[in-house]
């Protein structure tokens, strides 16, 4: 085996992070619509699906790289609108079983589609930049990393300034502490509703496109992101934003790590032996698991 | 008011009419077809009954199950392929090695609320998939394990799809009997009273967090049944079918069929089952050269629409509906 210095360390703790950082944007996506609709949605690899392969499409016809990003995203928030109008906001009183079971079923159709659409063969998008790759210390760091690092706090940025800085989000998080109260304030659930699920399609779409030059995309891409990124969001406990960040970075590295030092085939069981882990150590800490509160960020 | 003995009790009569149906199904049903189809859906209602009682119940979602079924599946071949065991004894020891499994994952579980047993059994649903794909030398991996034994009693061979068949099904009906007995006992009515609230029957002195560990074990105990009924019918096992999206499936079906009641279990695993067979015959004479592509996507969008606009199940919703009817 090859001498494992300091460089070869850092090359996978900062490919992790990058990773990770798709799985935060996912994540967050899972946390915004559960905080303020109480839906665990199965469907939200979908979004970064459908983000990544219309991206592939619209570069396809000719558009310049930064268009089809933009094209792809906004196409991507309002399917993700146009699923929720006729997908949740129907059965809005049914029980949490029955809602996770329709998003099961959202999550079945939209892959249907892709196939149809786009086939089985696994698509490339080309880096946001081409160049040289970033050398640190021995760690060889390829530019569409940082692209994917940077795009995703900015987006972060973004969501923290429209949670915390506009009457909007004002609105969103009084829906996301008590629905009912929010309600009589004037604030309408079905509508921050619907505005959840297109915020929680932009984070899935931005992910799923960023990653895109970095691995081959497929149809088949949403299962096990959306699977990750609901590992992480319940590391978050399913409300906290800075958790959900903390712990997609997280199992970001500890998977590149695992991948690198032990076995490839190890990567994809270490999310579910940490969400395993985070269960039984909320267990341990006794009963007193917090219902949906606040979305903080 | 005197009432005969099926007005006491309807569920008697139901059993009866089943076993009777089902029975003298293999003498009009000439298709292999069907008759193989017959003996999934069989083992589907074995998996969907465990999944009603502890969804209905104990009101907690599993999206991991195949993880119990693969448990059974492969317990039964591993140990009747690699070491010679007796199916029967292999059957039994993976109906132990399951329960075990299933009390270890109920114990953290139950202290907790809300979705926490849907994400523990995920978790545990990827794991033991990964599991069953990587160990090599006792799975066979990818390509599987060949060469299960067929199931005796004595000199009898269970070698046709019929005899399978009344296997499957005899089996199916005795679980029937005995989940309707424990929904409807003592137990039954502690369950009931944790699904309507739990902190009300635990200050009845109900201890809800050990019927619902009770009710995971039962549960995990009828999918490892299905899981070695399942092997000994392929004889073969391979990861395929005990993956996250099998576990999906049985949820679908036992929201289909209705939670919260017996009756619902091999109604829904019938109706996916027979839907998605239907689905595959019917699309290609509506679209040409249809593919697996327009299936998946007729399957998911009924599956939404199910869900939305009957919200209880089948059961429930065409009971629902049959009085409304009856009203007017």
């Amino acid at each position: 085996m090859a001498a494992f210095d300091l460089g070869n360390y850092l090359q996978l703790i900062l490919a992790g992070i990058s990773t990770g950082s798709i799985y935060v944007l996912i994540a967050l996506g899972v946390v915004t619509i559960y905080t303020v609709t109480g839906v665990v949605n199965l469907a939200q690899g979908e979004f970064a699906m459908l983000g990544a392969m219309l991206a592939v499409t619209y570069y396809g016809w000719e558009m310049p790289l930064l268009l089809a990003f933009v094209a792809a995203v906004l196409s991507v928030a309002i399917i993700g609108a146009g699923i929720e109008r006729l997908t949740v906001d129907p059965a809005r009183d049914a029980s949490p079983v029955t809602l996770i079971i329709i998003t099961v079923g959202v999550s079945i159709t939209v892959r249907g589609i892709a196939l149809l659409a786009w086939g089985t063969i696994p698509y490339s998008l080309p880096a946001f930049t081409s160049g040289p790759p970033l050398r640190l210390w021995g760690a060889v760091i390829s530019q569409q990393r940082l692209w994917t690092l940077a795009t995703a706090a900015a987006i972060l940025l973004l969501l923290y300034f429209l949670l915390e800085h506009t009457l909007l989000g004002k609105a969103v998080r009084a829906c996301a502490l008590n629905r009912r109260a929010a309600s009589l304030m004037g604030i309408s659930p079905s509508q921050m509703s619907l505005l959840a699920y297109v915020l929680s399609a932009t984070l899935g779409a931005v992910g799923g496109i960023v990653i895109a030059p970095l691995t081959l995309v497929s149809y088949d891409m949403g299962l096990i992101l959306g699977l990750k990124g609901f590992v992480v969001a319940v590391m978050g406990g399913l409300v906290s934003a800075p958790m959900t960040v903390a712990g997609g970075l997280l199992l970001g590295v500890a998977e590149s790590l695992a991948a690198g030092l032990i076995s490839s085939s190890l990567k994809d069981a270490i999310a579910f032996i940490a969400l395993l882990v985070v269960i039984f150590a909320r267990a341990r800490q006794g009963p007193r698991i917090r219902l949906p509160g606040r979305l903080r960020s | 008011m005197i009432r005969t003995w099926w007005q006491r009790s309807p569920n008697a009569i139901s059993v009866l009419l089943c076993a009777l149906f089902l029975g003298s199904l293999p003498l009009w049903v000439r298709s292999p077809y069907l008759v193989s189809t017959a003996i999934f859906i069989g083992i589907a209602s074995i998996l969907t009954l465990g999944l009603c009682l502890l969804m209905g119940y104990a009101g907690q979602i599993s999206l991991g199950h195949a993880a119990f079924y693969g448990l059974g599946a492969y317990t039964s071949a591993v140990l009747t392929v690699k070491y010679g065991v007796s199916p029967w004894l292999a059957m039994a020891i993976g109906v132990v090695i399951t329960a075990g499994a299933a009390y270890l994952i109920g114990i953290p579980i139950f202290r907790l609320r809300e979705h926490y047993l849907a994400m523990a059994t995920l978790g545990l649903g990827v794991i033991a998939h990964l599991v069953f794909l990587e160990l090599r030398d006792l799975t066979g991996g990818a390509s599987g394990l060949p060469g299960v034994p067929r199931l005796a009693v004595g000199g009898f061979v269970f070698d046709s799809d019929v005899e399978y068949f009344y296997l499957v099904w005899g089996t199916v009906l005795l679980l029937i009997i005995l989940s309707l007995n424990i929904v409807n006992s003592r137990v039954g009515r502690a369950l009931r009273a944790i699904h309507a609230s739990e902190a009300a029957a635990d200050s009845i002195g109900v201890d809800s967090g050990r019927y619902k560990s009770q009710v995971l074990v039962l549960s995990a105990v009828y999918a490892s049944l299905a899981g070695s009924l399942y092997v000994h019918y392929m004889r073969f096992v391979s990861p395929q079918p005990f993956d996250f999206e099998a576990s999906v499936r049985l949820v679908v079906m036992a929201a289909v069929g209705g939670l919260a009641s017996v009756w619902g279990a091999p109604l829904g695993a019938a109706a996916v089952t027979l839907l998605t067979v239907l689905l595959r015959e019917v699309m290609p004479r509506l679209i040409p050269n249809a593919s697996g592509e327009h299936t998946a996507i007729a399957y998911g969008l009924l599956l939404v629409v199910i869900m939305i606009f009957m919200p209880e199940g089948l059961t429930r919703g065409l009971l629902v509906r049959r009085r409304r009817y009856a009203r007017r």
